[in-house]
């Protein structure tokens, strides 16, 4: 599902995010990225979707080689990935109805497939009686929620996350892994990058620790081990 | 792309120019001084050109034999005449059809040049015409060169002049429209740039999601065109209208051989056409110029 080989990554500026990351995660697996802050996990997670490119080493995701990947391919190759953010990333001046519609939209989807589809993500992020509010009429929770639905609408095979409950409570996060968990249960790998303690030791699943760019501990069932 | 990307990318575009209000006016405006120049200056130039065309039409060369020569010698000239490839036709003017031509020019003043009719002083002559006027010149110096041809008459320099004055005007003009055409351009892609900026946002989605770049690129270009077309509109109304008036007011005054000015259709529908596509063109070229700078897709 998602192979990094040797992976390195040295921004322009000469700062070294990532050195040397060899890994493989398997499709239907939920794992978890920790590490303190600065240690390459965002850079970790955006070269799986092609954000950023690695300076060596090959990263192969859904069977296509990203290095071999044309940028014209990349719109087609990222609608096999839902990408879920700390920000949410919502468009304030659409409803939530229309800020999901928006991801089957851009890829031309049919208008009738798309309110049918629609539909049943927000009733599955439990928001389908709220799809005629705009964002800024919800809480953060509801928010976020709305952003997972609308990185499943396009049903990709994988779910990256980078922080998706740092800017939330610990009620509301929870609110939030319960629904992550559910779509991991259909099937869909889920890679997401967390500072929650609490989530990492309760909800046990593999656990991917990065520090200095590099994997210092890679366990199934892992805890958070950190003292941040 | 469907009907309804297609619909999609026309309504996107349309609300970004109702969202840039006054960036999308001065864009506008700026489009439509430009074109109004563009626009005057073309008709005036096209006109300038049509009368340069007519008079050069009408250019022939006169090549006046040397009355030594005999009916062999002429033949011989007028056979190399027809030889040379940039001519045209050739005829010959026996010195009699010559002198009746010159009397009835001169009207009642003719008269007296009945006298010349038992002696006439003129000269047998060869009429050419070439096919391209701008061949005249060139032509009349080589046939000048022929034997018993004693000397050549041709448009007597404002051929020359003519052709000199036509590509002067042209060449300012050309100058003063690209200079225009960039302000205007570079104005729309500011409008532009602004859109963006705007959309920054939704653009960035747009791309985590999946969209291609074309989808994303259509409603910049569709917003240029606009610009550029919207700006169109007034330069080519008002061309239209004030040639109309000028066409009629003036053609029926107008006493000089050559000069009269072209018709109103089909040229003016031609300079609106013209007119029209320049507009859009400049407004995608405007839009294609920030979208490849600030959308780096
Ligand atoms: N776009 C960038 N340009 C330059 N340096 C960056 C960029 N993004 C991240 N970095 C640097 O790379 C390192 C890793 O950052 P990041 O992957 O964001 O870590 P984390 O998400 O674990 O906090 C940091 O030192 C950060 O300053
Ligand atoms: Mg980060």
């Amino acid at each position: 599902m998602i192979e990094m080989s040797e992976v390195s990554k040295i921004y322009p500026n000469g700062v070294s995010a990532i050195n040397g990351i060899t890994v493989k995660i398997n499709k239907g697996e939920f794992v978890y990225v920790v590490g303190p802050s600065g240690a390459g996990k965002s850079t970790f997670i955006k070269m799986m979707y092609r954000e950023e490119k690695p300076t060596t080493g090959s990263i192969t995701v859904n069977g296509i080689q990203l290095s071999k990947l044309r940028n014209t391919k990349v719109p087609l190759f990222r609608r096999n990935l839902g990408v879920v953010f700390q920000d949410f990333k919502l468009l304030p001046t659409l409803t939530v109805f229309e800020n999901v519609a928006f991801a089957m939209e851009v890829v031309e989807e049919h208008p009738k497939d798309i309110k049918k589809r629609v539909m049943e993500v927000l009733d599955l992020v439990g928001l389908k009686h709220k799809a005629r509010m705009v964002p800024t009429e919800l809480s953060g929770g509801e928010q976020q929620r709305v952003s997972i639905a609308r990185s499943i609408v396009n049903s990709p095979q994988v779910v990256i996350a980078d922080e998706p409950t740092g800017n939330l409570d610990p009620e509301t996060s929870w609110e939030i892994m319960n629904i992550l968990e559910e779509i991991n249960n259909r099937g869909t790998t889920i890679v997401m990058a967390t500072h929650n303690r609490d989530i990492v030791n309760n909800l046990k699943r593999r656990v991917i620790a990065i520090d200095n760019g590099r994997i210092v501990r890679d366990e199934q069932r892992g805890e958070y081990g950190y003292e941040y | 792309m469907s009907i309804r990307t297609l619909r999609r990318h026309f309504r996107e575009s349309g609300k970004s120019l109702a969202r840039n209000g006054w960036m999308t006016f001065a864009s506008i405006s700026a489009v439509t001084v430009t074109l109004l120049l563009v626009g005057v200056f073309f008709v005036i130039m096209m006109n300038l050109n049509h009368i340069a065309e007519n008079i050069q039409k009408d250019v022939e060369i006169r090549v006046h034999l040397d009355p030594a020569a005999d009916d062999n010698n002429k033949d011989l000239i007028g056979q190399k005449i027809e030889q040379i490839s940039a001519v045209d036709t050739v005829a010959f003017s026996p010195k009699e059809k010559e002198l009746t031509n010159l009397i009835d020019e001169m009207g009642e003043d003719g008269k007296t040049f009945k006298l010349f009719e038992q002696d006439n002083p003129l000269n047998d002559v060869y009429v050419v015409k070439t096919k391209e006027p701008v061949d005249v010149v060139k032509t009349a110096k080589q046939i000048e060169k022929f034997q018993y041809v004693q000397n050549v008459k041709y448009g007597q320099g404002y051929v020359e002049k003519m052709f000199d004055v036509v590509e002067v005007a042209r060449n300012i003009g050309i100058v003063l429209i690209l200079g225009l055409l960039f302000t205007a351009m570079f104005l729309i892609s500011n409008t532009i740039k602004i859109t963006i900026i705007a959309r920054r946002r939704e653009i960035e989605i747009m791309r985590l999601v999946g969209a291609t770049n074309s989808f994303i690129r259509w409603p910049f270009f569709l917003e240029g065109a606009w610009l550029g077309i919207l700006g169109a509109i007034i330069p080519i109304a008002f061309i239209a209208a004030a040639y109309s008036y000028i066409y009629d007011f003036v053609s029926p005054r107008i006493q000089i051989k050559f000069v009269e000015l072209l018709e109103f259709n089909p040229f003016i529908w031609q300079v609106s056409l013209i007119l029209l596509l320049l507009g859009a063109v400049i407004g995608v070229w405007g839009s294609l110029m920030s979208v490849r700078k600030f959308l780096k897709i």
